[in-house]
């Protein structure tokens, strides 16, 4: 009697437990808590009501300040200050500093601080990026991430699960946030609600690393509790570059695990997607598009801000411009992807282009500041959400799309594809 | 808390955290500052005319989005006794009961509340009672464990005294 989904297997182990099943309510042991600058200053408020001082793991905690930073105002950087001072204090190993900082979830994996069978929270709804990895992770609030840090547990409903069985190869300009569109298009933005989104298949092998990071990224936005992917020889490779030396733990789902629902997603079938305004469940192919004016494009965040994305960008804008009247706006996600997008000349590329290209930060996505639109305006983003007022005014609207597709609206003017470039 | 009584805001499917305390002002933590923009790109009144004590009801995935705690903080600090909700986003949901924000989760209420009218609700047996019509509904009552957690007022208080 096992029968456990991917996820269930690790929660099981870290809460000490044979078997765990669907509902049950668990103590376990934490690998990582993560925050940010948003919700570590509420966490280091509630911290300060523990009966005991300091945290339970200055190695196992990481703080990331990457919403309004380089601070946007006066309030941000005091609430940097803060987070900072609060590392500084408890000598938190993991603390990234302007410099050193990232986007958090396309830093932490990049620094190897994330591993398979790691029972990961985080403060950051996005936390669920690193199922990428094999490793159970998931967004939690500010007092869950103080109770994280004061004593290294956390309480879990053990979820259920939907798998996804993905097959074929996706064709040239189809990437992860193709993928996961679809997905949410088909299964609604509360289709996963509270369970886990659990992807296999002969097909994960034809995605990149940084496609899977993009897919188990956007499982909140269908509900998700967590995404993730089993460990595979891609994962193994990007696991040597990142993280050499660290063990760890490689988890498989039980043959006979009970799912709630399965779906087969054919990539080779797979066309470019794109989230209209207010949801991301409101997906579109480009066999319903008409023309769409845009504004701005926005190419970055912890969804698509990795050197693939990068390079995919490039490859569109090379040789083209950002047509007239559009602000083309990109973010590397980490000062890592940073460099290495200089040294492969996707820099100069871009700024060819008549694009800008920005330090690391979330900026734009939560319409914090390096982007934000006026009303009316229209956006074509490579982020996450869509919501109403987003990125700016209310009545402002982002397409939420990939990287090739944004790239292609940027030089064009209204939401395009890069067949529409000739390409 | 026992029982909340109060005059219903109603809202729709899919409340996300952006238009609950929209990212501009999360420059803030502080509750009172938030309750001041709380609903404010979905209701831009809403700040100005709750009261203590009134109830939000909405229909499914209420709080979806972030694992901002400023959402629940600033329905908390409006002054709002209880959030009614078809289903709720599941970080929203956490955040709520670890902050002391009474949410109840009920398929049939939100159909049957209107806008204007006066609810209560039994924390103890999970009854929604509209006054306004008279009509009753069974909410799901929290499971033991999370009505430790309440009844401590938060979960930090749980583990302290655990």
């Amino acid at each position: 009697m096992s029968k456990m989904t991917m996820s269930q297997k690790i929660l099981a182990a870290h809460s000490g437990l044979e078997q765990v099943k669907a509902g049950q309510l668990i103590e376990a042991d934490l690998d990582l808590v993560l925050g940010n600058d948003i919700t570590s200053p509420v966490a280091i408020g509630e911290l300060k009501k523990f009966n005991k001082d300091g945290v339970f793991d200055k190695d196992k905690i990481a703080l990331v300040p990457d919403h309004f930073v380089p601070n946007k105002d006066i309030k941000s950087a005091e609430n940097c200050k803060c987070v900072r001072e609060f590392a500084i204090r408890n000598n938190i190993t993991n603390y990234f500093e302007v410099g050193q900082m990232g986007i958090e979830h396309a830093l932490l994996p990049e620094q190897g601080l994330t591993l398979p069978g790691n029972l990961i929270i985080g403060a950051d709804s996005h936390t669920c990026t690193y199922g990428a990895l094999g490793a159970f992770s998931t967004g939690i609030g500010s007092t869950d991430m103080a109770a994280g840090m004061a004593t290294g547990k956390g309480w879990f409903k053990v979820p259920s699960a939907i798998k996804f069985n993905i097959v074929g190869k996706p064709s040239k300009w189809v990437s992860g946030k193709d993928v996961i569109l679809h997905i949410i298009g088909m299964i609604g933005v509360d289709g996963a609600l509270y369970k886990s989104m659990e992807f296999v298949g002969e097909g994960i092998k034809n995605l990149s690393m940084d496609d899977r990071f993009t897919i188990a990224n956007m499982a909140i936005e269908a509900g998700g509790k967590n995404g993730i992917f089993p460990v595979d020889e891609v994962a193994i490779e990007y696991l040597k570059e990142h993280a050499p030396g660290k063990k760890y733990e490689i988890f498989e789902a039980d043959p006979d695990a009970e799912y709630d629902e399965e779906y087969t997603i054919d990539l080779g079938t797979l066309k470019s997607t794109v989230s209209f305004p207010h949801l991301p469940e409101n997906t579109h192919t480009f066999d319903d598009i008409k023309d769409i004016k845009i504004d701005q494009v926005v190419i970055g965040s912890c969804t698509n801000g990795r050197i693939d994305d990068l390079r995919c960008a490039a490859s569109v804008l090379k040789d083209r411009h950002v047509a007239s009247g559009i602000r083309c706006i990109i973010i590397p996600a980490t000062q890592k992807i940073y460099l290495q997008a200089m040294e492969e000349g996707l820099l100069k590329t871009f700024i060819d282009a008549g694009a800008i290209v920005s330090t690391p930060t979330c900026g734009p996505c939560l319409g914090g500041y390096m982007g934000v639109l006026a009303s009316g305006e229209r956006c074509v983003s490579t982020t996450n959400r869509n919501f109403v007022g987003r990125m700016g005014a209310i009545d402002s609207e982002i397409y939420l799309a990939s990287p090739a597709v944004a790239a292609a609206s940027a030089v064009t003017g209204k939401v395009s594809q890069p067949s529409e470039l000739g390409l | 808390m026992k029982s909340a009584r109060g005059l219903v805001f109603k809202y729709g499917d899919n409340v996300d955290t952006d238009v609950i305390i929209p990212a501009r002002y999360l420059n803030s933590t502080d509750g009172k500052e938030l309750a001041k923009h709380c609903m404010e790109d979905i209701d831009k009144d809403f700040a100005g005319k709750v009261n203590d004590g009134d109830i939000i009801v909405a229909d499914k995935n209420f709080g979806c989005g972030s694992s901002r705690e400023h959402a629940p903080l600033a329905i908390k600090c409006a002054g709002v006794s209880c959030v009614i909700a078809k289903s709720f986003a599941r970080i929203f949901y956490r955040n709520s009961i670890n902050i002391g924000l009474p949410i109840i989760e009920c398929e049939d209420a939100p159909d049957n509340i209107s806008a204007g009218d006066i609810v209560n609700i039994d924390f103890d047996t999970g009854v929604i009672t509209n006054e306004t019509t008279g009509k009753t509904f069974q909410g799901q009552a929290f499971p033991p464990f999370m009505q430790k957690i309440i009844d401590s007022e938060g979960l930090i208080n749980y583990i302290n005294n655990k």
